[in-house]
């Protein structure tokens, strides 16, 4: 069985969180976010950037899943490997889910 | 092990077998649980009263028809001998019923190559839908083929051998954070099918995710299924047949028999036992024998169904 223990799983989630709290204060550039679909969870599953910034989703799962912001925004069905972007134009909280998955959950501060 | 061998040439030494690899595998997710089950095991004694005539009928799920990932490239392979194992039952049961994920992604091409495969069963049919089949644009794919004579989503009931048989829809309208889900129509449609049936009528009913909360971490329950258990409460003999989680799982509480089946394309982890619910990749030479089907055989005036799990292999 392929799989990663328990204990890697929560490292690798960690700097993957770590990297992506560092992400927009690095970037000269606010809007080229990316979010990770590994393992059915969206990495960083929150997220805090700029009113105009871009954040794109690529499902690396074997298995396809969505992006869906109640009355927001709603991805196509993304097999493994497909991307979704979305610009957030206003600020606020954009909760999100995966709708063939609905454990699968994150948010996105926009300020 | 078929379940269908009859005839008084006793148990052959290849069903005591393929029983033991049976055994076999109820006693390892007894270990790698975690959670409350597999008290209703089919002993192999159980088993072998199975052969015995009543009705048969066949459970085939997650097919997953155009998954080609690194767990099984060839899904559609897998399912035609699945299909080649039902023909070589030696008694025809009396019909089949699907539980959802037909296909991978709802392409038209998967919903034909999947009825290719499968109507070489010669069996009726009866489909409830997975997540997988209504991810087409404009969700139709399943319906046009499957919908025809249902309610709603594509819930239904039809009567066969004296049982009294519910297919139910639980992968529509999911809401963030939550689990499978029936909703208020069906549910209340599900009362109204269920009013004035004799409570010594057998009830199966069968849906996709488990209508019983399996592990919640990865979704595996259904948000509102309590509410449908409540209806079929009074009845003597309920059993629910799920898929969705693609491994053998077990549980009795009361009169209600809980099971779930193995898949045709893929096996997926036990609760807690990966880091995510996705394919797992075994060795090929293992790959079938995590594989199979499920066939169910009810005789009168015996409250509980007789399940038997049969792998593609081993």
């Amino acid at each position: 069985m392929k799989t990663l223990n328990r204990r890697d799983f929560g490292v690798e989630f960690g700097l993957a969180l770590a990297a992506a709290i560092l992400l927009p204060a690095t970037k000269a550039r606010a809007d080229d976010i990316e979010i990770h679909i590994d393992n059915f969870v969206f990495q960083p599953a929150e997220l805090k950037i700029k009113v105009g910034t871009t954040v794109t989703w690529t499902n690396r799962d074997d298995i396809p899943n969505t992006i869906v912001s109640a009355g927001k925004f709603r991805s196509k069905t993304l097999d493994t490997d497909d991307k979704f972007s979305f610009t957030f134009t206003n600020a606020g909280d954009y909760k999100y889910f995966c709708s063939l998955h609905p454990h699968m959950t994150g948010m996105i501060k926009v300020e | 092990m078929s379940g269908h061998d009859h005839g008084d040439d006793g148990v052959s030494r290849r069903k005591v077998l393929e029983c033991m690899t049976w055994a076999g595998t109820g006693v390892l997710w007894t270990i790698t649980g975690g959670v409350p089950r597999s008290l209703g095991i089919i002993d192999p004694a159980q088993a072998a009263t199975a052969a015995a005539p009543g009705m048969t009928f066949l459970q085939i799920s997650d097919s997953h028809v155009g998954f080609d990932k690194p767990a099984n490239p060839n899904a559609l392979g897998t399912l035609e001998e699945a299909v080649g194992k039902i023909n070589a039952m030696p008694a025809k049961p009396s019909f089949m019923i699907h539980t959802g994920d037909i296909t991978h992604l709802s392409k038209a091409a998967e919903f034909d190559n999947a009825e290719r495969i499968i109507s070489q069963t010669k069996l009726d049919v009866h489909y409830v839908p997975g997540e997988h089949d209504f991810i087409d644009e404009e969700v139709k794919l399943y319906r046009e083929r499957y919908g025809r004579d249902t309610k709603g989503h594509g819930w239904y009931s039809f009567d066969a051998g004296g049982v009294h048989f519910v297919g139910l829809v639980n992968v529509v309208d999911l809401k963030a954070g939550g689990l499978g889900n029936l909703g208020a129509e069906q549910l209340t449609w599900l009362e109204d099918d269920l009013r004035g049936k004799s409570k010594s009528t057998p009830i199966v009913l069968f849906a996709h995710i488990p209508l019983w909360t399996v592990y919640p971490q990865w979704g595996w329950g259904t948000e509102d299924g309590a509410h449908a258990l409540e209806y079929v409460k009074g009845f003597g003999s309920v059993t629910v047949l799920n898929g969705h989680i693609h491994q053998v799982m077990q549980k009795v509480e009361g009169n209600v028999t809980f099971h779930t089946a193995r898949s045709t394309a893929f096996p997926q982890p036990a609760p807690g036992a990966a880091p995510s619910p996705g394919p797992i990749k075994v060795e090929d030479a293992k790959l079938r024998a995590m594989l199979g089907v499920a066939s169910i055989n009810f005789k009168q005036n015996e409250q509980r169904l007789a399940i038997i799990d049969t792998p593609l292999q081993g």
